[in-house]
């Protein structure tokens, strides 16, 4: 039980025809995905098919127009944004979301402050992100691009989730380093069992990782497969995935 | 030199107070991006309720908490009931409300309490110090001027620097959505925030009170001054707003002294310009300006 008393839920979380509309453009159409613990799904398509409106909606930054999210038994939609982390959803925004005026370790604090996460929760995350413990009194802004990633998912996780929305994590980073983020992606669903849904442009390096690969094209899903067979799948890749 | 002196204690003693403004003002720049407006009306709505208290009978010191208190509900009704409103809409639509407030502020105490500027006691004796069988022009009452300020300005450097309050308060004034993203109630921190900045305005009411008497319209001057010692230090920027009063503090002082207390509101007006001019973004603000 959290400090709030709300409960963090477990299990699938399932998005059921999700319609999210910008005034009259409908940028997320009717999408029906789940992601299990454990698993990685990658959503994949070009700029502006609305794969970062579908991680703004699971986290009702945005209203859905229609559809259900739900995490376990409970539904997310509907939920205030700062609930929804309590119910177990960690976002980890594009362009890192790392907040540059506070230190590394303020930012790690913050991850965990509305269930006072004790010191130890830090400790963690500084042995799984070792660069951050060396950095931990530098205002964030110092940060390379690869270790604010590291330093948001890691704030991320420090909530204890039990689903994690990563939105673009190696964009602007350079290949050794996004290759790096990638696999630490692979270990936390591993090892934490942790539902991971993650939004990528680069679609080879998502596919290398994840379980399933659900293809967006103007915010509807033209494809939803396992990784493997996406990868595999030539039409597809020279059609929506540009590898 | 004694006149120099004099001059140079003087401008410490008031600078602080506008000090005490600048970071009012300073603290809901950083939060909401707004300049509030209202806030020489807010001051003068507490100093006047902190003055009916003492005036029925109380100390001082109960006029004093009631005024700091009063400030405290007063920041977090104009937040909620009418800042909250305008959040999201273009800046020129909070600027009107905070004017309106102002104006709606100072009718209302007029309405209640009278047009007549009244006085209002300090908390020390004013008389000046005696050095070395010389009267400086600097009194316990400055003195608790200077210490309180200073103080309040500790104060509140621990709560954003040394809480979780604190680190809330700077997250959501940072960056709002990946706060609420991380479980901050940002709605809430800035209720606190106007809250906390309408309480330093209040003690900036009480502390001038006896300088200036109180009545509607007689801490206009002193929200412009609180205004100046803001851009002056960067209004992204509370130490800036806390060297920024003490730097305007002085020169004012100086201009009064020398060159006379008509002045003043010239020359406060004169430095606002060259700051904006030269360094707009203050001399302590952390932010870049950029040409487009």
């Amino acid at each position: 039980m959290s400090a709030t008393g709300e409960q963090a839920q477990t299990g699938v979380l399932e998005v059921d025809g999700l319609c999210t509309d910008y005034g009259p453009v409908r940028a997320v159409a009717d999408v029906t995905l789940s992601v299990e613990p454990g698993r990685v799904t990658a959503v994949l398509g070009a700029n502006g098919a609305g794969k970062t409106t579908l991680l703004r909606t699971i986290s009702c930054l945005v209203p859905a127009r229609e559809g259900r999210v739900r995490l376990g038994e409970r539904e997310l939609l509907g939920s205030a944004v700062e609930d929804v982390v309590r119910r177990g959803v960690a976002h980890v925004p594009e362009g890192r979301g790392v907040i540059g005026e506070l230190t590394t370790e303020e930012n790690l604090r913050l991850g965990g402050l509305w269930r006072g996460a004790p010191a130890e929760d830090l400790d963690e995350v500084y042995e799984l992100l070792p660069a951050l413990r060396e950095r931990r009194r530098q205002p964030a802004s110092s940060l390379s691009g690869g270790e604010r990633q590291m330093l948001s998912i890691g704030r991320a996780l420090v909530a204890r989730p039990s689903v994690l929305l990563l939105d673009e994590p190696s964009l602007g980073l350079a290949p050794l380093i996004s290759a790096r983020i990638m696999e630490l992606v692979r270990r936390l669903a591993n090892e934490r069992q942790l539902a991971v849904l993650l939004v990528e442009q680069n679609a080879r390096s998502a596919l290398a990782i994840a379980d399933r690969g659900v293809v967006l094209n103007l915010g509807r899903v033209v494809a939803d497969a396992d990784a493997s067979e996406l990868a595999d799948d030539e039409d597809m890749r020279q059609a929506y995935l540009g590898f | 030199m004694t006149r120099f002196i004099d001059l140079t204690l003087n401008g410490i003693s008031t600078g602080t107070v506008y000090a005490a403004v600048a970071l009012a003002l300073v603290l809901i720049w950083r939060s909401t991006r707004i300049v509030n407006f209202a806030q020489g009306g807010m001051l003068m709505f507490t100093t006047f309720i902190a003055s009916a208290v003492i005036n029925s009978g109380a100390s001082y010191w109960v006029g004093f908490v009631v005024a700091l208190l009063s400030g405290l509900v007063l920041g977090a009704l104009v937040e909620r009931l009418l800042i909250r409103r305008v959040a999201g809409a273009p800046p020129l639509n909070a600027v009107i409300v905070t004017l309106g407030l102002l104006i709606l502020l100072e009718a209302v105490a007029g309405m209640i309490w009278g047009n007549t500027p009244r006085s209002f006691p300090p908390a020390f004796s004013i008389r000046g110090y005696d050095v070395g069988g010389t009267r400086v022009l600097f009194a316990p009452n400055d003195t608790f001027i200077v210490l309180v300020v200073i103080g309040v300005a500790a104060l509140l450097g621990a709560l954003f620097r040394g809480t979780a309050l604190g680190l809330r308060m700077r997250a959501s004034a940072f960056a709002p959505e990946v706060a609420r993203l991380l479980g901050v109630r940002v709605g809430r921190m800035l209720t606190v925030g106007w809250a906390l900045a309408a309480l330093v305005g209040s003690l900036a009411g009480v502390l001038v009170a006896p300088s200036v008497f109180v009545g509607p319209n007689q801490f206009d001057p002193i929200l412009v001054f609180g205004f100046t010692a803001a851009v002056l230090g960067g209004l992204d920027s509370p130490y800036g707003a806390a060297v920024g009063g003490v730097i305007l503090g002085l020169a004012l002082s100086y201009v009064s002294g020398y060159e006379g207390a008509s002045l003043v509101t010239l020359a406060a007006l004169v430095i606002l310009l060259a700051v904006l001019m030269v360094r707009p973004g203050g001399l302590f603000s952390t932010t870049r300006e950029r040409r487009v």
